[in-house]
Protein backbone atom coordinates (compact mmCIF):
# COMPACT_ATOMS: atom_id res chain seq x y z
CA UNK A 1 0.00 0.00 0.00
CA UNK A 2 1.32 3.53 -0.82
CA UNK A 3 0.61 6.30 1.44
CA UNK A 4 -3.36 6.71 1.83
CA UNK A 5 -2.67 10.33 2.23
CA UNK A 6 -0.46 10.89 -0.69
CA UNK A 7 -1.01 13.94 -3.07
CA UNK A 8 0.79 12.28 -5.41
CA UNK A 9 -1.98 11.77 -7.97
CA UNK A 10 -4.64 14.08 -7.41
CA UNK A 11 -4.67 18.19 -6.37
CA UNK A 12 -6.76 18.75 -9.40
CA UNK A 13 -9.10 20.95 -6.89
CA UNK A 14 -7.06 22.54 -4.10
CA UNK A 15 -9.29 21.65 -1.06
CA UNK A 16 -10.28 17.89 -1.57
CA UNK A 17 -8.97 15.60 0.98
CA UNK A 18 -5.25 14.02 0.34
CA UNK A 19 -6.00 10.22 -1.47
CA UNK A 20 -8.89 11.57 -2.96
CA UNK A 21 -7.88 12.26 -6.67
CA UNK A 22 -10.69 15.36 -7.65
CA UNK A 23 -13.76 16.08 -6.93
CA UNK A 24 -16.19 16.87 -9.88
CA UNK A 25 -19.37 19.25 -9.33
CA UNK A 26 -22.11 18.14 -11.24
CA UNK A 27 -25.19 18.76 -12.17
CA UNK A 28 -24.13 22.33 -11.03
CA UNK A 29 -25.23 24.37 -8.36
CA UNK A 30 -28.16 26.02 -9.79
CA UNK A 31 -30.34 22.55 -10.63
CA UNK A 32 -33.83 23.52 -10.10
CA UNK A 33 -36.96 22.84 -12.00
CA UNK A 34 -37.49 26.16 -12.38
CA UNK A 35 -34.14 27.80 -13.18
CA UNK A 36 -32.64 24.72 -14.91
CA UNK A 37 -30.77 25.68 -17.59
CA UNK A 38 -28.70 27.52 -14.61
CA UNK A 39 -27.71 23.82 -14.52
CA UNK A 40 -23.43 23.43 -14.92
CA UNK A 41 -23.95 26.36 -17.21
CA UNK A 42 -23.52 28.24 -14.40
CA UNK A 43 -20.83 26.06 -13.08
CA UNK A 44 -19.64 29.43 -11.09
CA UNK A 45 -19.62 28.09 -7.30
CA UNK A 46 -17.16 30.24 -5.74
CA UNK A 47 -16.14 27.31 -3.74
CA UNK A 48 -15.94 24.00 -5.90
CA UNK A 49 -13.80 23.46 -8.99
CA UNK A 50 -15.25 21.75 -11.69
CA UNK A 51 -12.91 19.47 -13.42
CA UNK A 52 -12.96 18.30 -17.07
CA UNK A 53 -11.01 20.93 -18.92
CA UNK A 54 -10.77 20.42 -23.27
CA UNK A 55 -10.58 17.34 -24.57
CA UNK A 56 -7.87 15.44 -25.27
CA UNK A 57 -7.40 14.68 -28.84
CA UNK A 58 -9.70 11.43 -30.02
CA UNK A 59 -12.09 10.29 -27.86
CA UNK A 60 -13.86 12.58 -25.48
CA UNK A 61 -13.91 11.80 -21.68
CA UNK A 62 -17.11 10.04 -20.48
CA UNK A 63 -19.57 12.27 -18.92
CA UNK A 64 -20.11 12.22 -15.11
CA UNK A 65 -23.69 13.90 -15.25
CA UNK A 66 -26.89 14.07 -16.29
CA UNK A 67 -29.69 16.48 -16.43
CA UNK A 68 -33.26 14.83 -17.24
CA UNK A 69 -35.91 17.36 -18.02
CA UNK A 70 -38.41 14.81 -17.65
CA UNK A 71 -41.31 17.55 -19.11
CA UNK A 72 -41.67 21.14 -18.86
CA UNK A 73 -45.15 20.98 -17.33
CA UNK A 74 -44.87 22.99 -13.84
CA UNK A 75 -47.43 23.99 -11.36
CA UNK A 76 -45.23 27.09 -11.12
CA UNK A 77 -45.24 30.64 -13.21
CA UNK A 78 -41.38 31.67 -11.59
CA UNK A 79 -40.80 34.77 -13.71
CA UNK A 80 -36.65 33.79 -13.78
CA UNK A 81 -37.70 30.44 -15.55
CA UNK A 82 -34.81 29.77 -17.74
CA UNK A 83 -36.51 26.72 -19.63
CA UNK A 84 -36.84 28.18 -23.40
CA UNK A 85 -39.92 30.41 -24.00
CA UNK A 86 -41.30 27.98 -26.61
CA UNK A 87 -41.66 24.28 -23.95
CA UNK A 88 -42.17 21.37 -25.43
CA UNK A 89 -45.46 20.02 -25.32
CA UNK A 90 -46.66 17.51 -23.17
CA UNK A 91 -47.58 15.35 -26.49
CA UNK A 92 -43.92 15.29 -27.74
CA UNK A 93 -42.82 13.73 -24.08
CA UNK A 94 -40.73 10.64 -24.37
CA UNK A 95 -42.50 8.05 -23.16
CA UNK A 96 -41.36 5.20 -20.04
CA UNK A 97 -39.52 3.26 -21.94
CA UNK A 98 -37.42 5.62 -24.21
CA UNK A 99 -36.31 6.98 -20.21
CA UNK A 100 -35.40 3.75 -19.39
CA UNK A 101 -33.23 2.80 -22.31
CA UNK A 102 -31.88 6.21 -21.67
CA UNK A 103 -30.74 5.73 -18.05
CA UNK A 104 -29.15 2.07 -18.87
CA UNK A 105 -27.09 4.25 -21.99
CA UNK A 106 -26.29 6.92 -19.72
CA UNK A 107 -24.34 4.42 -17.02
CA UNK A 108 -22.73 3.05 -19.34
CA UNK A 109 -21.61 5.49 -20.83
CA UNK A 110 -19.85 6.60 -17.48
CA UNK A 111 -23.10 9.10 -15.99
CA UNK A 112 -22.61 8.71 -12.39
CA UNK A 113 -25.76 11.20 -11.52
CA UNK A 114 -28.90 11.96 -12.81
CA UNK A 115 -30.65 14.72 -11.78
CA UNK A 116 -34.16 14.30 -12.27
CA UNK A 117 -35.99 17.57 -13.10
CA UNK A 118 -38.04 19.68 -15.35
CA UNK A 119 -40.12 21.53 -15.26
CA UNK A 120 -41.82 19.74 -12.50
CA UNK A 121 -40.65 16.17 -12.89
CA UNK A 122 -43.57 14.66 -10.50
CA UNK A 123 -46.14 15.49 -13.55
CA UNK A 124 -44.53 12.19 -14.61
CA UNK A 125 -46.90 9.51 -13.55
CA UNK A 126 -43.75 7.16 -14.37
CA UNK A 127 -41.38 9.32 -12.44
CA UNK A 128 -41.03 5.76 -9.96
CA UNK A 129 -40.46 3.52 -13.12
CA UNK A 130 -37.72 5.96 -14.50
CA UNK A 131 -36.50 6.23 -11.27
CA UNK A 132 -36.09 2.96 -10.44
CA UNK A 133 -34.32 2.10 -13.74
CA UNK A 134 -31.77 4.92 -13.29
CA UNK A 135 -30.81 3.13 -9.93
CA UNK A 136 -31.10 -0.02 -11.05
CA UNK A 137 -28.59 1.37 -13.75
CA UNK A 138 -26.14 2.73 -10.76
CA UNK A 139 -26.73 6.40 -11.30
CA UNK A 140 -26.96 8.36 -8.15
CA UNK A 141 -30.34 10.36 -8.49
CA UNK A 142 -31.57 13.70 -7.13
CA UNK A 143 -35.47 14.87 -7.50
CA UNK A 144 -35.19 18.33 -8.37
CA UNK A 145 -38.64 19.26 -7.82
CA UNK A 146 -40.90 22.88 -6.69
CA UNK A 147 -42.48 20.35 -3.88
CA UNK A 148 -45.73 20.38 -5.08
CA UNK A 149 -47.89 17.33 -5.79
CA UNK A 150 -44.85 15.48 -3.01
CA UNK A 151 -46.92 13.27 -0.67
CA UNK A 152 -46.23 10.77 1.75
CA UNK A 153 -46.97 8.03 -0.74
CA UNK A 154 -45.59 9.22 -3.96
CA UNK A 155 -42.32 9.63 -1.71
CA UNK A 156 -41.99 6.28 -0.30
CA UNK A 157 -42.22 5.22 -3.74
CA UNK A 158 -39.91 7.55 -5.33
CA UNK A 159 -37.30 5.77 -1.89
CA UNK A 160 -38.35 2.28 -2.62
CA UNK A 161 -37.27 2.91 -6.30
CA UNK A 162 -33.84 3.95 -5.17
CA UNK A 163 -34.04 7.75 -5.43
CA UNK A 164 -30.98 8.99 -3.11
CA UNK A 165 -31.41 12.97 -2.65
CA UNK A 166 -33.88 16.32 -2.77
CA UNK A 167 -33.58 19.32 -4.11
CA UNK A 168 -36.40 21.72 -2.97
CA UNK A 169 -36.69 24.89 -4.36
CA UNK A 170 -38.31 27.81 -2.75
CA UNK A 171 -38.60 31.54 -3.54
CA UNK A 172 -38.55 33.47 -0.89
CA UNK A 173 -37.95 33.66 3.17
CA UNK A 174 -42.20 33.92 4.06
CA UNK A 175 -45.18 32.17 2.29
CA UNK A 176 -46.42 35.48 0.74
CA UNK A 177 -43.08 36.63 -0.89
CA UNK A 178 -42.33 32.84 -1.90
CA UNK A 179 -46.03 32.77 -3.28
CA UNK A 180 -45.72 36.02 -4.73
CA UNK A 181 -42.53 34.94 -7.14
CA UNK A 182 -43.68 31.53 -7.97
CA UNK A 183 -47.21 33.33 -9.19
CA UNK A 184 -49.10 30.55 -7.05
CA UNK A 185 -50.10 29.15 -3.50
CA UNK A 186 -47.05 26.54 -3.21
CA UNK A 187 -45.20 27.35 -0.05
CA UNK A 188 -47.41 25.68 2.09
CA UNK A 189 -46.62 22.64 -0.46
CA UNK A 190 -42.83 23.10 -0.03
CA UNK A 191 -42.95 22.98 3.37
CA UNK A 192 -44.93 19.60 3.71
CA UNK A 193 -42.30 18.12 1.03
CA UNK A 194 -39.31 19.09 3.25
CA UNK A 195 -40.65 17.46 5.99
CA UNK A 196 -41.86 14.20 4.46
CA UNK A 197 -37.97 14.13 2.99
CA UNK A 198 -36.53 14.90 6.56
CA UNK A 199 -38.64 11.85 7.53
CA UNK A 200 -37.56 9.59 5.15
CA UNK A 201 -33.61 10.46 6.31
CA UNK A 202 -33.03 11.32 2.24
CA UNK A 203 -30.65 14.24 2.24
CA UNK A 204 -32.48 17.32 1.31
CA UNK A 205 -31.18 20.55 -0.32
CA UNK A 206 -33.00 23.83 -0.67
CA UNK A 207 -32.69 26.38 -3.72
CA UNK A 208 -33.47 29.86 -4.46
CA UNK A 209 -33.16 31.71 -7.24
CA UNK A 210 -31.88 35.43 -6.70
CA UNK A 211 -32.48 38.50 -8.04
CA UNK A 212 -33.79 42.07 -7.06
CA UNK A 213 -36.63 41.02 -5.18
CA UNK A 214 -35.35 38.42 -3.09
CA UNK A 215 -31.59 39.13 -2.41
CA UNK A 216 -32.17 41.48 0.57
CA UNK A 217 -33.55 37.85 2.27
CA UNK A 218 -30.80 35.92 2.66
CA UNK A 219 -30.84 36.55 6.29
CA UNK A 220 -34.31 35.08 6.41
CA UNK A 221 -33.80 32.60 3.38
CA UNK A 222 -30.98 30.71 5.67
CA UNK A 223 -33.13 30.84 8.46
CA UNK A 224 -36.03 28.61 6.63
CA UNK A 225 -33.22 26.25 5.26
CA UNK A 226 -32.29 25.23 9.52
CA UNK A 227 -35.85 25.47 10.28
CA UNK A 228 -36.49 23.15 7.39
CA UNK A 229 -34.05 20.99 8.13
CA UNK A 230 -31.83 21.43 4.71
CA UNK A 231 -28.00 20.13 4.45
CA UNK A 232 -27.31 22.17 1.37
CA UNK A 233 -28.81 25.66 0.75
CA UNK A 234 -27.93 26.75 -2.78
CA UNK A 235 -28.01 30.51 -3.28
CA UNK A 236 -28.50 30.60 -6.96
CA UNK A 237 -28.27 34.50 -8.73
CA UNK A 238 -30.31 34.16 -11.84
CA UNK A 239 -29.12 33.09 -14.79
CA UNK A 240 -30.53 35.20 -17.60
CA UNK A 241 -31.75 32.48 -20.31
CA UNK A 242 -35.10 31.47 -21.64
CA UNK A 243 -38.17 33.37 -20.06
CA UNK A 244 -36.11 34.86 -17.82
CA UNK A 245 -34.53 37.27 -20.20
CA UNK A 246 -37.90 39.10 -20.18
CA UNK A 247 -37.60 39.60 -16.92
CA UNK A 248 -34.36 40.88 -16.72
CA UNK A 249 -34.07 44.64 -15.88
CA UNK A 250 -36.55 43.65 -13.42
CA UNK A 251 -34.60 41.03 -11.95
CA UNK A 252 -30.93 41.96 -12.39
CA UNK A 253 -29.75 43.40 -8.42
CA UNK A 254 -27.81 46.14 -7.78
CA UNK A 255 -24.04 46.00 -6.61
CA UNK A 256 -25.41 47.15 -2.98
CA UNK A 257 -27.84 44.18 -2.55
CA UNK A 258 -25.48 41.88 -4.04
CA UNK A 259 -22.76 42.91 -2.10
CA UNK A 260 -25.22 43.15 1.48
CA UNK A 261 -25.99 39.65 0.12
CA UNK A 262 -22.70 38.28 -0.06
CA UNK A 263 -21.97 39.66 3.51
CA UNK A 264 -24.50 38.08 4.56
CA UNK A 265 -23.46 34.15 3.40
CA UNK A 266 -20.10 34.80 4.75
CA UNK A 267 -21.27 35.06 8.15
CA UNK A 268 -23.66 32.09 8.12
CA UNK A 269 -21.06 30.37 6.79
CA UNK A 270 -18.87 31.06 9.98
CA UNK A 271 -21.44 29.94 12.30
CA UNK A 272 -22.99 27.11 10.13
CA UNK A 273 -21.72 23.32 10.53
CA UNK A 274 -22.86 20.80 8.97
CA UNK A 275 -25.18 22.94 6.41
CA UNK A 276 -23.08 23.97 3.28
CA UNK A 277 -23.87 27.13 1.52
CA UNK A 278 -23.11 27.64 -2.23
CA UNK A 279 -23.39 30.64 -4.00
CA UNK A 280 -23.96 31.38 -7.22
CA UNK A 281 -22.08 34.03 -8.60
CA UNK A 282 -24.23 36.43 -10.64
CA UNK A 283 -21.86 36.52 -13.65
CA UNK A 284 -23.09 40.11 -14.87
CA UNK A 285 -21.41 42.02 -12.48
CA UNK A 286 -17.78 41.34 -12.12
CA UNK A 287 -16.41 40.99 -15.11
CA UNK A 288 -15.53 37.20 -14.72
CA UNK A 289 -17.36 34.30 -17.35
CA UNK A 290 -18.69 31.64 -15.55
CA UNK A 291 -16.60 28.34 -16.37
CA UNK A 292 -19.59 26.95 -19.14
CA UNK A 293 -20.35 23.18 -18.29
CA UNK A 294 -17.35 23.06 -17.18
CA UNK A 295 -16.39 22.88 -21.04
CA UNK A 296 -18.84 22.35 -23.81
CA UNK A 297 -19.44 18.76 -23.85
CA UNK A 298 -17.03 17.97 -21.31
CA UNK A 299 -18.86 16.61 -17.96
CA UNK A 300 -22.33 16.65 -18.72
CA UNK A 301 -25.46 16.24 -20.93
CA UNK A 302 -28.83 17.23 -20.96
CA UNK A 303 -31.91 15.04 -22.41
CA UNK A 304 -34.82 17.19 -23.18
CA UNK A 305 -38.30 16.23 -23.07
CA UNK A 306 -38.38 15.73 -26.28
CA UNK A 307 -35.49 13.66 -26.34
CA UNK A 308 -33.34 16.47 -27.62
CA UNK A 309 -29.75 16.02 -26.22
CA UNK A 310 -27.76 19.71 -25.12
CA UNK A 311 -24.84 19.93 -24.10
CA UNK A 312 -26.45 22.63 -21.88
CA UNK A 313 -30.04 23.15 -20.98
CA UNK A 314 -29.74 26.54 -21.74
CA UNK A 315 -28.71 25.44 -25.34
CA UNK A 316 -32.40 25.33 -26.96
CA UNK A 317 -31.96 28.07 -29.20
CA UNK A 318 -28.50 28.03 -30.18
CA UNK A 319 -28.27 27.44 -34.06
CA UNK A 320 -27.03 23.75 -33.77
CA UNK A 321 -28.45 20.54 -34.89
CA UNK A 322 -29.69 18.74 -31.83
CA UNK A 323 -29.88 14.87 -31.62
CA UNK A 324 -31.94 12.81 -29.82
CA UNK A 325 -32.06 9.94 -27.94
CA UNK A 326 -35.24 8.39 -30.28
CA UNK A 327 -32.90 8.26 -33.41
CA UNK A 328 -29.04 7.67 -31.81
CA UNK A 329 -27.52 6.29 -28.83
CA UNK A 330 -26.48 8.71 -26.10
CA UNK A 331 -23.04 7.37 -26.59
CA UNK A 332 -23.23 8.13 -30.60
CA UNK A 333 -24.57 11.37 -29.40
CA UNK A 334 -21.41 12.62 -27.04
CA UNK A 335 -18.97 11.03 -29.06
CA UNK A 336 -19.87 11.58 -32.78
CA UNK A 337 -22.51 14.20 -33.13
CA UNK A 338 -21.51 17.92 -34.28
CA UNK A 339 -23.73 19.48 -31.56
CA UNK A 340 -21.76 18.27 -29.00
CA UNK A 341 -18.21 18.89 -30.47
CA UNK A 342 -19.30 22.32 -31.79
CA UNK A 343 -17.56 24.36 -28.47
CA UNK A 344 -15.41 21.01 -27.21
CA UNK A 345 -11.86 22.20 -26.24
CA UNK A 346 -10.49 25.54 -27.44
CA UNK A 347 -9.84 24.69 -31.34
CA UNK A 348 -13.07 27.09 -31.65
CA UNK A 349 -12.36 30.34 -30.23
CA UNK A 350 -11.44 33.83 -31.65
CA UNK A 351 -9.51 36.34 -29.97
CA UNK A 352 -9.41 37.51 -27.07
CA UNK A 353 -10.21 33.86 -26.05
CA UNK A 354 -7.59 32.19 -28.27
CA UNK A 355 -4.98 33.62 -26.36
CA UNK A 356 -6.07 34.03 -22.95
CA UNK A 357 -4.41 32.51 -20.25
CA UNK A 358 -7.66 31.46 -18.61
CA UNK A 359 -9.31 29.71 -21.96
CA UNK A 360 -8.79 26.81 -20.22
CA UNK A 361 -10.83 28.16 -17.06
CA UNK A 362 -13.55 29.62 -18.43
CA UNK A 363 -13.57 28.29 -21.34
CA UNK A 364 -14.33 31.73 -22.81
CA UNK A 365 -17.95 31.65 -21.06
CA UNK A 366 -21.14 30.70 -21.48
CA UNK A 367 -21.58 30.16 -25.62
CA UNK A 368 -25.77 30.37 -24.83
CA UNK A 369 -25.15 33.92 -23.45
CA UNK A 370 -22.60 35.36 -26.21
CA UNK A 371 -25.38 33.81 -29.19
CA UNK A 372 -27.89 35.71 -26.84
CA UNK A 373 -26.43 38.89 -26.87
CA UNK A 374 -24.15 39.18 -30.11
CA UNK A 375 -26.01 36.66 -32.13
CA UNK A 376 -22.59 35.11 -32.56
CA UNK A 377 -22.16 32.04 -30.08
CA UNK A 378 -18.16 31.64 -31.19
CA UNK A 379 -17.85 35.38 -29.73
CA UNK A 380 -16.30 35.49 -26.34
CA UNK A 381 -18.94 35.76 -23.65
CA UNK A 382 -19.84 39.25 -23.07
CA UNK A 383 -19.84 38.57 -19.33
CA UNK A 384 -16.26 38.63 -19.69
CA UNK A 385 -14.50 42.24 -19.17
CA UNK A 386 -11.94 40.65 -21.38
CA UNK A 387 -14.57 41.10 -24.35
CA UNK A 388 -15.13 43.16 -27.04
CA UNK A 389 -19.13 43.10 -26.09
CA UNK A 390 -18.48 44.15 -22.20
CA UNK A 391 -20.27 47.08 -22.88
CA UNK A 392 -23.70 44.84 -23.79
CA UNK A 393 -23.19 43.83 -20.03
CA UNK A 394 -22.34 46.99 -18.22
CA UNK A 395 -25.20 49.07 -20.17
CA UNK A 396 -27.80 46.03 -18.84
CA UNK A 397 -26.65 46.44 -15.07
CA UNK A 398 -27.65 50.18 -15.37
CA UNK A 399 -30.34 50.16 -17.00
CA UNK A 400 -31.78 47.87 -14.48
CA UNK A 401 -34.31 49.04 -11.75
CA UNK A 402 -38.28 48.17 -10.77
CA UNK A 403 -40.14 46.70 -12.91
CA UNK A 404 -43.04 44.93 -13.81
CA UNK A 405 -42.64 40.92 -13.71
CA UNK A 406 -43.79 38.73 -16.63
CA UNK A 407 -44.92 35.66 -15.18
CA UNK A 408 -44.33 32.22 -16.49
CA UNK A 409 -47.15 30.96 -18.70
CA UNK A 410 -48.81 27.85 -17.98
CA UNK A 411 -47.87 25.40 -20.46
CA UNK A 412 -50.25 25.19 -23.74
CA UNK A 413 -49.80 23.27 -26.86
CA UNK A 414 -47.46 25.31 -29.41
CA UNK A 415 -50.29 24.96 -32.20
CA UNK A 416 -52.11 27.31 -29.69
CA UNK A 417 -49.94 30.47 -27.96
CA UNK A 418 -51.84 31.15 -24.77
CA UNK A 419 -52.88 33.98 -24.01
CA UNK A 420 -50.16 36.23 -21.82
CA UNK A 421 -51.15 37.16 -18.53
CA UNK A 422 -48.42 39.82 -18.50
CA UNK A 423 -48.21 42.46 -16.62
CA UNK A 424 -49.78 41.29 -13.08
CA UNK A 425 -47.76 42.06 -10.36
CA UNK A 426 -50.25 39.50 -8.16
CA UNK A 427 -49.86 36.05 -7.96
CA UNK A 428 -52.27 34.63 -11.30
CA UNK A 429 -55.11 32.60 -9.87
CA UNK A 430 -55.12 28.88 -10.00
CA UNK B 1 -9.73 14.26 16.95
CA UNK B 2 -10.00 10.32 15.22
CA UNK B 3 -9.77 7.96 18.52
CA UNK B 4 -9.10 4.42 17.60
CA UNK B 5 -12.66 3.59 19.71
CA UNK B 6 -14.34 5.50 16.90
CA UNK B 7 -16.39 2.90 13.83
CA UNK B 8 -16.33 5.45 11.05
CA UNK B 9 -19.17 4.49 8.39
CA UNK B 10 -19.82 6.65 4.95
CA UNK B 11 -22.00 9.13 5.24
CA UNK B 12 -26.08 8.27 5.02
CA UNK B 13 -26.03 10.40 2.04
CA UNK B 14 -22.66 9.27 0.60
CA UNK B 15 -22.54 6.48 -1.94
CA UNK B 16 -18.98 4.46 -2.07
CA UNK B 17 -19.16 2.34 -5.73
CA UNK B 18 -16.42 1.44 -8.31
CA UNK B 19 -17.24 3.07 -11.65
CA UNK B 20 -16.14 0.23 -14.17
CA UNK B 21 -15.84 3.05 -17.12
CA UNK B 22 -13.44 4.53 -15.64
CA UNK B 23 -11.63 2.10 -13.48
CA UNK B 24 -11.86 3.83 -10.09
CA UNK B 25 -13.52 3.95 -7.07
CA UNK B 26 -16.17 6.86 -6.07
CA UNK B 27 -17.88 8.77 -3.55
CA UNK B 28 -21.06 10.23 -4.84
CA UNK B 29 -23.51 12.30 -3.43
CA UNK B 30 -25.97 15.31 -3.83
CA UNK B 31 -23.99 17.60 -6.14
CA UNK B 32 -20.57 15.96 -6.07
CA UNK B 33 -18.71 12.89 -6.91
CA UNK B 34 -15.36 12.50 -5.54
CA UNK B 35 -12.46 10.36 -7.17
CA UNK B 36 -10.70 7.99 -5.09
CA UNK B 37 -7.41 6.32 -5.67
CA UNK B 38 -6.90 2.88 -4.61
CA UNK B 39 -5.65 3.47 -0.94
CA UNK B 40 -8.30 6.09 0.42
CA UNK B 41 -10.99 3.48 -1.33
CA UNK B 42 -9.45 0.36 0.48
CA UNK B 43 -9.84 2.80 3.56
CA UNK B 44 -13.33 3.62 2.84
CA UNK B 45 -14.44 -0.32 2.20
CA UNK B 46 -13.90 -1.10 5.82
CA UNK B 47 -15.81 1.91 7.21
CA UNK B 48 -19.00 -0.37 7.55
CA UNK B 49 -19.41 1.57 11.18
CA UNK B 50 -18.39 -1.75 12.52
CA UNK B 51 -14.63 -1.63 12.49
CA UNK B 52 -13.01 0.61 15.15
CA UNK B 53 -10.45 3.08 13.71
CA UNK B 54 -7.63 0.30 15.22
CA UNK B 55 -8.90 -2.47 13.48
CA UNK B 56 -9.35 -0.97 10.16
CA UNK B 57 -5.39 -0.15 10.67
CA UNK B 58 -4.76 -3.47 11.77
CA UNK B 59 -6.44 -4.96 8.48
CA UNK B 60 -4.71 -2.78 6.07
CA UNK B 61 -1.52 -3.56 7.87
CA UNK B 62 -2.14 -7.07 6.90
CA UNK B 63 -2.68 -6.02 3.39
CA UNK B 64 -0.36 -3.07 3.36
CA UNK B 65 3.11 -4.35 5.31
CA UNK B 66 5.17 -1.69 3.85
CA UNK B 67 2.73 1.21 4.12
CA UNK B 68 3.05 3.66 7.55
CA UNK B 69 -1.07 2.76 8.08
CA UNK B 70 -1.09 3.79 11.40
CA UNK B 71 -0.19 7.08 10.98
CA UNK B 72 -1.72 7.42 7.52
CA UNK B 73 -5.28 5.47 8.15
CA UNK B 74 -6.70 8.08 11.02
CA UNK B 75 -4.79 11.05 9.61
CA UNK B 76 -7.12 10.62 5.97
CA UNK B 77 -10.27 9.66 7.93
CA UNK B 78 -10.11 13.02 9.94
CA UNK B 79 -9.90 14.41 7.03
CA UNK B 80 -12.80 12.61 4.98
CA UNK B 81 -14.64 12.94 8.45
CA UNK B 82 -13.92 16.87 8.29
CA UNK B 83 -15.83 16.65 4.44
CA UNK B 84 -18.69 15.28 6.34
CA UNK B 85 -18.04 12.21 4.17
CA UNK B 86 -18.14 9.61 6.81
CA UNK B 87 -18.98 9.73 10.61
Amino acid sequence: MSDPVATGEQAVVADAPAGTDETVAVGGPTATSEQAAAVGASGGTDETVAVGGPAAAGEPAPPWAMLAELTHGCPLHCPYCSNPVGLIPRSRELATADWVRVMREAAALGVVHAHLSGGEPLLRADLTEITAAAARAGIYTQLVTSGVGLDRARLAELVEAGLHSVQLSVQDATAAASDLIAGTRSFAAKEKAAELVRETGLPLGLNVVLHRRNLDSVDGIVELALKWGAERVELANTQFYGWALRNRRALLPTRDQLARAKESVERWRERLEGVELIWVVPDYFDGVPKPCMGGWGAISLTVGPDGSVLPCPAAYDLPLEFPNVRDHSLAWIWERSQAFDAYRGTAWMSEPCMSCSRRDVDFGGCRCQAYALTGDARRTDPACGLAPDHHLITELVESAGEGTLVYRRPERPARSPAPSRVGSATPAAD
Amino acid sequence: MTTGAWRPAVAPAVILRHDPVRGTDLLVMPERIVMLNDEAAAVLRLCDGGRTVTEIVDELRGDFPEAPVAADVPEFLAQVRAEGWVR
